[in-house]
């Protein structure tokens, strides 16, 4: 490495630098966005908020309801999730290197996890929509698609990642193909396939309240019945829970990964 | 008639280059024998070839009586619980305890249904125990594999070769990875193996001056060719050269 070189790193750098500025600005441009302007309209949107998501104790008497929507929000969410992990753990083990029973499945496997994955869960709510109408089964529809797709994706890279060496040596042994995958590949993946798991529930919660607002159901449905009705101090309070049971999830789950782990 | 019999054994991963050119070479039971070259010779695949991890291209893999490489699925099951397989990085599931993979070992004898619900009998388990106990590491039965040392974790490799209950083992460069204590226990153990037990040991090795002193025969391999089979005694400078392209005082010999 010689003087010149790292002049031409440098040269890389900065031309690198300008043109995001370059991208940034003719993005900017293209939508009429201005910097400045969002900026001067944070404080006014902040004034708004501070005078309307005020949580009153009126609004606490719509507590129990809107409890019942995010109970039942949650629990879809789990059930989505759940479900979603059994599928994708077959899924995962047919499409990883190390248990790959043939090309065929594993491209198969491959291809139904990068399909569901690559559409959002918003999409796949709509899309949904269409066929089975404004009902619970809709959402929990939609969330289970996505989530097979990220859920396959994860197990086949823990697959991959516990290595093929415990696969060989009790292939070595003459054990069976099942007696492996359930002796030697379960054992050494779970703990990080349950996090994954965690970590979807979580991710769908956040998800449920979309696709709540798209289907009508659950803590989604609450929220877009109250923000129709201006009852905003009611939207507060939905905002707030939903937040405080989101956090509460993830300390849960941080807890639960932390013993497995 | 010997244990193993490998006849006019051919493989090539890519079609341009072979890894193993027409090997022959027999092994008797209880015997010692060592298998050395330099890497990329093709000792591992060698030994992949004789329990078929590694589908060899043509030739005949004769053990204990019957061509490994016509056997279908069930069958080639069956004989390979005769065949035990220690690996150079252990190859144990690390988050399982020392006992649960000593066990292992005896998936090949039982169902797929049995296997998957661990259904061992008592006298598989005290056999398991016994044989840590012979070993020297029964004290860390219950403890993950995970905690243990290199030296030990090949020790529950070895156990779990044992309790197959095999004929042959294949060792995988069992020594590469471990300090040069732990390495002299183990080639202890293999070869109070094949002494006491009566099980033949085929194990590929990168110190000459180890197979040398705990080999009744060594082949030595270049280049996917066996260029010597003989005696320890046997191997001398010009042989070594054959194997290795140079001799033995520009090589690191311990």
């Amino acid at each position: 490495m010689n003087e010149n070189t790292f002049k031409k790193r440098k040269l890389q750098t900065t031309v690198f630098f300008i043109a995001i500025i370059a991208v940034s600005f003719f993005s900017a441009s293209m939508t009429d966005f201005n910097l400045i302007d969002g900026i001067l309209t944070i404080p006014s949107a902040f004034i708004w908020m501070g005078e309307n998501l005020i949580i009153t104790a009126d609004t606490l008497s719509k507590l129990p309801n809107i409890m019942e929507k995010l109970i039942e929000t949650i629990f879809m969410s789990i059930a989505a999730t759940t479900t979603a992990a059994i599928l994708s753990f077959f899924l995962g083990v047919a499409g990883s290197k190390t248990t790959a029973v043939n090309g065929v499945l594993s491209a198969f496997a491959r291809l139904i996890a990068s399909f569901a994955r690559n559409i959002p869960v918003v999409a796949w709510a709509l899309i949904l929509l269409l066929s089975f109408g404004q009902n619970s089964m809709t959402g929990f529809l939609a969330l289970f698609v996505g989530t097979v797709g990220f859920l396959t994706r994860a197990f086949i890279e823990s697959i991959d990642e516990a290595g093929i060496s415990a696969f060989e040596a009790l292939t070595a042994t003459g054990a069976t193909y099942f007696q492996i995958v359930a002796k030697a590949v379960i054992p050494q993946c779970l703990p990080q396939m349950i996090s994954w798991i965690l970590f979807m529930i979580e991710t769908n919660i956040r998800s449920a309240t979309l696709v709540g607002i798209l289907t009508g159901t659950g803590i989604g449905y609450a929220f877009d019945l109250y923000y129709k009705m201006l009852d905003y101090q009611a939207v507060a309070l939905v905002t707030l829970l939903i937040v405080v049971a989101v956090i509460m999830i993830e300390l849960l789950s941080n807890h639960v990964r932390k013993v497995i782990l | 008639m010997s244990l193993l019999d490998v006849r006019g054994l051919n493989k090539s991963y890519q079609t341009d280059a072979k890894v193993l050119k027409d090997i022959h070479f027999t092994a008797e039971t209880g015997e010692f024998l060592s298998i050395i070259g330099p890497s990329g010779a093709g000792k591992s695949t060698l030994l992949r070839c004789l329990n078929r991890l590694v589908e060899a291209d043509d030739g005949e893999v004769i053990f204990d009586g019957q061509d490994l490489r016509q056997l279908k699925k069930k069958q080639l099951r069956e004989a390979r619980t005769n065949i035990g397989m220690v690996f150079q990085h252990y190859n144990l599931v690390p988050r399982l305890t020392v006992i649960e993979n000593v066990l292992h070992g005896r998936f090949g004898y039982k169902s797929t249904f049995q296997g998957v619900l661990a259904r061992f009998s008592e006298e598989e388990k005290e056999r398991a125990f016994y044989l840590l106990e012979k070993l020297g590491i029964e004290a860390h039965a219950y403890k993950r594999c995970d905690q243990l040392s290199g030296g030990q974790q090949q020790r529950v490799g070895i156990c779990r070769a044992l309790i197959q209950d095999p004929k042959l083992i294949l060792c995988d460069e069992p020594i590469a990875s471990l300090d040069p204590h732990s390495s002299k226990i183990i080639m202890d153990y293999l070869k109070s193996i094949s002494e006491e037990m009566g099980i033949t040991c085929i194990v590929n090795l990168h110190q000459v001056e180890v197979a040398q002193s705990y080999s009744d025969r060594i082949i030595g391999l270049n280049d996917g060719s066996i260029v010597f089979d003989g005696s320890n005694l046997q191997l001398d400078q010009i042989y070594l050269k054959r194997v290795y392209g140079m001799s033995t005082r520009e090589l690191i010999t311990v």
